[in-house]
């Protein structure tokens, strides 16, 4: 916690960072759309009541595409998986109509719950893996790194790998992982191993080690994003009332960098959650998760049940971000 | 030079043994994509060729690789085009009060939290109850914005933060309309973090999977033209693809920041 040193670097405005996803907004000076209700201009004379009237209208007209983006691709697609997830469907077709048997089916199945099971390990895994990684990276890039030019080429390297196709990067995995992969190849030389270790590849090791891979990047900036905003006086503070390394970490950086693991934890979660490529490619089709339960299940036009699994996946993510939120108070942040 | 302590030295340690996992993998491949034409999937090299980078165009070997990037690089500038226009829209609006600001607000951000398959299943769903054809660049677009625009809206939440409202106080007692002050003083300021958003917008749309895997309709974007080669291809040049897309993306970034060191220029005057 030596490290600590870069105690009076001046908080510029306008950080290099802003061309990545760090950039969560910073603290609302100009605007709080969240808590304050609308103002209407009410005391105003009449006299200018055409310019007025445009004068109100125009965050609305300027708010409107935004609106509808979502309204019409996220709004009303999830009501519609609502809606369907309780109609009726036989091999081909699905038919309006209410019936309970989707939930039942799915709710029945030892299959399903193993599979929902599967998933949470995958979620937890990932998720602890990569705030292991996370936090130590941003630690050492926000704090020991005291030249702001090192720092942002440090970031830029972490960040270039997000830049590429995702597919890629999992597939990059299989030279090294494979039976006669690098890993292996190099282990039975060095004669630690008889016979290639089966278990690298295609397996829940390989897939928990891909996401890792994929997702390290969505915990590292928001935590990084959070540490670089804690005011240096606060640790020299504490330095100078007798705290050690260790306590400055647990007593002022973590309790401050909360919000950024929090949106990160997130950001992991929720990406994990509906995972199915990973699962499909690492996992060589022997292992399940609800994502890819979805995917299979639309692909043999079973929609409904299909759409009843979407509800029960987005009912059991919004509990999991609501448990995040609870524990954490990110509205800072935002 | 100064001493630096044990954490430091235990620190950088991680932090090398980090960049290594983050790019040992993806030098594997770029490697192995100069195979000779030989050479399988795996080390070791068989010889040393272009071959494989050259069989990536050849379109009976690998799919249709040209016609698949086209595609999703005219998408990925669709999707730039509308989320900074979206979101510089709604940044400006957020910067007055207005009823419905709040439920805006977390509509855009739960949109990031919403598992993707759920938004490909559900656009799927909801084509296919309209009796509509998905299309790439249609229910393919939806799906990606849904995933590009709350990152720009946040970003440009944050830029319009820190923006400071007398330019257009300014510009307006000078005589300017609304529209000649968001042109000649708003937009020269925000150029160099539109870029940010821009070349942000531009690489997830470029490399989106999920949300559009189920929603692409008959023609394929690139990385599904890459998913698909992952289950029949079976040589180098599968990882030939890899390193070009990647090199792409790396043109990319580089022409980005060079813009932004351009416009940042130029505002300094």
């Amino acid at each position: 916690m030596i490290c600590l040193r870069s105690i009076d670097r001046p908080k510029t405005d306008r950080h290099p960072y802003n061309l990545t996803l760090s950039t969560l907004p910073k603290t609302n000076t100009h605007i709080s759309p969240i808590h304050s209700p609308p103002i209407y201009p009410s005391t105003h004379p009449p006299i200018h009541s055409m310019s007025r009237l445009t004068k109100t209208l125009t965050p609305y007209l300027l708010a409107a595409p935004q609106t509808l983006v979502f309204l019409l691709f996220l709004v009303f697609p999830i009501v519609l998986i609502f809606i369907v997830s309780f109609w009726q469907f036989n091999g081909y077709s699905m038919t309006p109509a209410f019936t309970t048997d989707n939930y039942m089916a799915i709710f029945t199945s030892k299959v399903s719950f193993l599979t929902y099971l599967n998933t949470f390990k995958y979620v937890l895994l990932v998720w602890f893996f990569c705030l292991a990684i996370a936090f130590p990276v941003a630690y050492f890039l926000a704090f020991c790194i005291e030249s702001q030019a090192v720092q942002i080429a440090l970031f830029l390297i972490c960040t270039i790998p997000f830049w590429t196709s995702n597919i890629i990067r999992m597939i990059s995995w299989i030279p090294l992982l494979g039976k006669e992969g690098l890993v292996n190849q190099f282990l039975i030389n060095l004669g630690v191993i008889n016979a290639p270790l089966e278990f690298l590849l295609y397996s829940d090791f390989a897939i928990v080690l891909a996401m890792v891979h994929l997702f390290t990047f969505f915990m590292i900036a928001p935590i990084f994003n959070s540490m670089m905003r804690i005011d240096r006086n606060l640790i020299a503070a504490a330095r100078d009332m007798g705290a050690s390394g260790f306590e400055v970490l647990k007593e002022v950086i973590l309790p401050l960098t909360a919000p950024g693991i929090a949106i990160g934890s997130i950001f992991v979660v929720t990406l994990v959650m509906g995972e199915f490529v990973t699962v499909q490619l690492m996992g060589g089709g022997q292992s399940a998760s609800v994502g890819k339960l979805i995917q299979t299940q639309i692909g043999s036009l079973q929609y409904p049940l299909a759409a009843a699994n979407a509800v029960i996946l987005l009912i059991v993510t919004l509990i999991l971000v609501a448990a995040i939120l609870r524990v954490v108070d990110i509205r800072k942040e935002l | 030079m100064k001493r630096q302590s044990l954490s430091f030295y235990l620190l950088a340690a991680f932090f090398a043994l980090f960049v290594l996992f983050l790019y040992g993998p993806m030098f594997t491949i770029f490697i192995l994509s100069l195979q000779g034409p030989e050479g399988g999937l795996t080390f070791p090299m068989k010889g040393f060729s272009f071959y494989w980078l050259g069989q990536v165009f050849q379109e009976q070997r690998v799919g249709n690789f040209t016609d698949a990037f086209g595609r999703s690089l005219l998408l990925s500038f669709i999707v730039l085009t509308v989320s900074i226009a979206v979101s510089v829209m709604a940044g400006l609006a957020f910067r007055r009060r207005f009823a419905g600001s709040t439920t805006l607000f977390y509509l855009t951000i739960s949109s990031l939290v919403v598992p993707s398959v759920l938004v490909s299943l559900g656009i799927g769903i909801a084509f296919q109850v309209l009796g509509l054809q998905t299309d790439w660049f249609s229910s393919g677009l939806g799906a990606q914005l849904t995933w590009t625009v709350p990152f720009a809206f946040l970003i440009m939440i944050g830029v319009f933060n820190r923006f400071n409202p007398s330019y257009e106080e300014a510009a307006r007692d000078l005589g300017a309309g609304n529209l000649s002050t968001f042109r000649e003083v708003v937009l020269p300021l925000i150029a160099p973090s539109l870029i940010g958003v821009g070349l942000l917008a531009f690489t997830l749309s470029y490399d989106e999977f999920t949300r559009t895997s189920l929603v692409s309709g008959q023609y394929n974007t690139l990385p599904l033209e890459i998913f698909g080669m992952t289950t029949n291809v079976t040589s180098p040049a599968l990882y030939a693809l890899g390193t070009l897309t990647t090199a792409f993306s790396f043109a990319v970034i580089a022409s980005a920041l060079t813009a932004y060191q351009f416009f940042s220029r130029k505002q300094r005057g």
